[in-house]
């Protein structure tokens, strides 16, 4: 079986995010990146899924400039078996999911999976994109996923409530948190593999640009915080109810 | 040419983020001179759907059919796909929740749409359309162009307020094309979140970290949360040791929250954990550390043993509720 695993190159979860060019560009100063943690978690379930049944290659696709290969030859340490750049900036949503969706439409996958959300543009988009451009069921969310012959078992999470969904090949799945406990670290024999793994580079297909982003901005910064003594934990009470007005 | 809103039920009814939305959508509408159209699918009664004409929509399209009664991403496509084409639909809204984060990512593709997820207020411009949404978990802003033809746009919830507008509009039953190859990813089973309160809608929510040491004292946090009708939380700690259950988890890999008061007791306000509460409209912090980084996000803290303060503030909330 063959799966193809969308894989986003975002900020390391602490880095702090700053804007410059009169707030146009993401300032990438001491930025460290990492594989997008929906993503990472994604490829952990993959790996389990196919020790355990020793038939699932895994293919990792990014769409971005060469910057992004040091983030992917990671996910090949951590055991993707190999890798496809489409070299292009992602510019927005839509044309990243085009890029993917004509990689697999050409290579038949019996299945691809995204994270739920890149931690950075937090779109919650590319997954459903790539399912809709290839007439494909999905099913976003996932928090736990099998696979069998022909099909994948899905258990899907919202705000407490579940879903299982059968669904036979192709289909696109998003995994989110529990799709996996953690997520692996490459050891060395992993790193030294991943050097011998294929990373192919692909030009990109014409795609409309549909949204540009013209400004960043921070939130306003935030006042300082009242301190209240902590013997009189009825104040804190008092300016809910009538300086705050939310209780 | 119409605005076309999604107004998703839950069980046959709305909730406070679709009179939001409804809201939402009747103020771009006004602003652009089109009719607002509010679509629903599913098994709404006719009674509910015409309470939507209250919050502006001038045109109640229902869509009833049997097999459109459980949520399946290609088939409500589909049918809202078909919707927006007979109405001539240029902008298309939803709300930024399970159901429209899979919606509108697959009407962009099939009306080839600028999308914006998780916008927070009105389009700060409509001719060039800018819109305001929320990226990096809540940690910054971005103004988004959409240079398309046809708009669509997510709105988090607690952004807008609801705002009456009484049409008169009447519901309107339609029929649409359902095919079967679209309900493909049918769930095979269903199981509805146990009467609790739904985390993402609640108003106020109540959340513990470590400092609370055990599971055994939620008991505090859950009185608390009883008491102001809050929903219950926790840092990723908490969840992932299994002393609360893993959809409180809140947070950059967990849920984000945008309630009107989060109060957060015994957690450290770590980077990630404040990427999921810091768009709350008021945040308190409860830590014994009078240097946690909570405190620098916080609108309200005290400095103190959670143990002895918690019981504290549910004797005030008490005496305050017996005062009213
Ligand atoms: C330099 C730069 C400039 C940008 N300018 C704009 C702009 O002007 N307008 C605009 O709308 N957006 C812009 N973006 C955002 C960018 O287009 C986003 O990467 C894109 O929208 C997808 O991110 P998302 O957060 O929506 O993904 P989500 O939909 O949240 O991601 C879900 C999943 O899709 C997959 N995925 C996401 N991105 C990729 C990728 N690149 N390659 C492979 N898989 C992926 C991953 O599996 C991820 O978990 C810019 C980004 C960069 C880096
Ligand atoms: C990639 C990544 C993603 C992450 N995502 C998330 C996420 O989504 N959500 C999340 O929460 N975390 C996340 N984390 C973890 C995060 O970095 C912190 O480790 C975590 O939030 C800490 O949880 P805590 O505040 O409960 O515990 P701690 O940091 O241990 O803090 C406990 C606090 O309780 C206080 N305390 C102790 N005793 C008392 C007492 N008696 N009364 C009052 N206060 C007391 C202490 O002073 C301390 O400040 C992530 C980390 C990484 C690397």
């Amino acid at each position: 079986m063959k799966v193809l695993l969308c894989i986003s190159h975002v900020p390391d979860t602490t880095s702090r995010i700053r804007f410059v060019n009169n707030q146009t560009q993401f300032d990438t100063t001491d930025v460290q990146y990492i594989i997008s943690p929906y993503d990472e978690l994604s490829l952990t379930r993959l790996l389990e899924i196919k020790e355990a049944n020793n038939d699932l290659d895994i293919t990792i696709i990014t769409v971005g400039n060469a910057d992004v290969e040091a983030t992917m030859r990671k996910a090949l340490a951590i055991g993707a078996d190999d890798a496809i750049r489409v070299d292009a900036e992602p510019v927005d949503a839509l044309f990243v999911a085009k890029q993917i969706a004509e990689v697999a439409r050409t290579r038949n996958f019996d299945f691809i999976m995204t994270g739920k959300e890149s931690i950075d543009h937090t779109g919650n988009q590319v997954g459903e994109m790539v399912a809709e451009f290839l007439d494909m069921p999905s099913v976003s969310s996932a928090a736990w996923l099998e696979i069998e012959a022909n099909k994948g078992i899905i258990t899907r999470e919202m705000d407490g409530g579940k879903e299982v969904v059968e669904v036979k090949f192709p289909f696109v799945v998003s995994g989110q948190k529990g799709i996996a406990k953690e997520p692996r670290i490459p050891n060395m024999r992993g790193i030294m593999n991943s050097r011998k793994k294929s990373l192919e580079v692909v030009p990109a297909v014409a795609q409309d640009t549909v949204s540009v982003i013209s400004h960043y901005e921070l939130p306003a910064p935030k006042g300082k915080c009242k301190m209240i003594p902590a013997d009189n934990a009825a104040e804190l009470v008092r300016l809910l109810h009538e300086e705050a007005k939310v209780i | 040419m119409s605005v076309l809103v999604y107004t998703e039920n839950w069980d046959g009814r709305f909730k406070k983020s679709t009179y939001e939305l409804v809201s939402y959508a009747k103020a771009i509408a006004t602003e652009l001179k089109l009719p607002l159209v509010a679509l629903s699918i599913g098994n709404v009664s006719e009674a509910e759907f015409s309470k939507l004409e209250l919050y502006g929509a001038d045109k109640l399209v229902l869509v009833n059919t049997e097999k459109l009664h459980t949520f399946v991403a290609q088939a409500y496509t589909h049918t809202v796909y078909q919707v927006a084409k007979a109405e001539n639909a240029s902008v298309l809204l939803f709300n930024n929740n399970y159901t429209g984060r899979s919606l509108a990512p697959r009407l962009s593709v099939k009306l080839n749409a600028g999308t914006a997820t998780g916008v927070v207020k009105l389009p700060a411009s409509y001719a060039p359309f800018i819109v305001r949404k929320s990226i990096y978990t809540g940690k910054a802003f971005a103004d988004v162009e959409l240079l398309s033809a046809v708009k669509i746009l997510t709105l988090n919830q607690n952004s807008f307020e609801i705002r009456e507008n009484a049409t008169g509009a009447k519901v309107e039953v339609r029929e649409v094309e359902v095919l079967d190859k679209h309900l493909a990813a049918m769930p095979t089973k269903v199981e509805k979140a146990s009467g609790k309160m739904n985390l993402t809608d609640a108003e106020i929510v109540i959340s513990g970290g470590r400092g609370l040491k055990g599971p055994e004292n939620w008991g505090m946090v859950e009185e608390l949360a009883d008491l102001l009708g809050a929903g219950t939380a926790c840092s990723r700690p908490v969840a992932d040791s299994e002393w609360r259950p893993h959809h409180e988890h809140v947070g950059q890999t967990g849920k984000v929250v945008r309630p009107n008061l989060y109060i957060a007791i015994g957690i450290s306000g770590a980077i990630q954990h404040l990427a999921g509460v810091n768009s709350s409209k008021v945040l308190v912090a409860i830590n014994n550390d009078p240097e946690a980084p909570f405190f620098e996000a916080a609108d309200y803290g005290i400095v103190g043993d959670a143990f002895a303060v918690v019981p504290k503030i549910i004797d005030a909330v008490k005496a305050m509720k017996a005062s009213h």
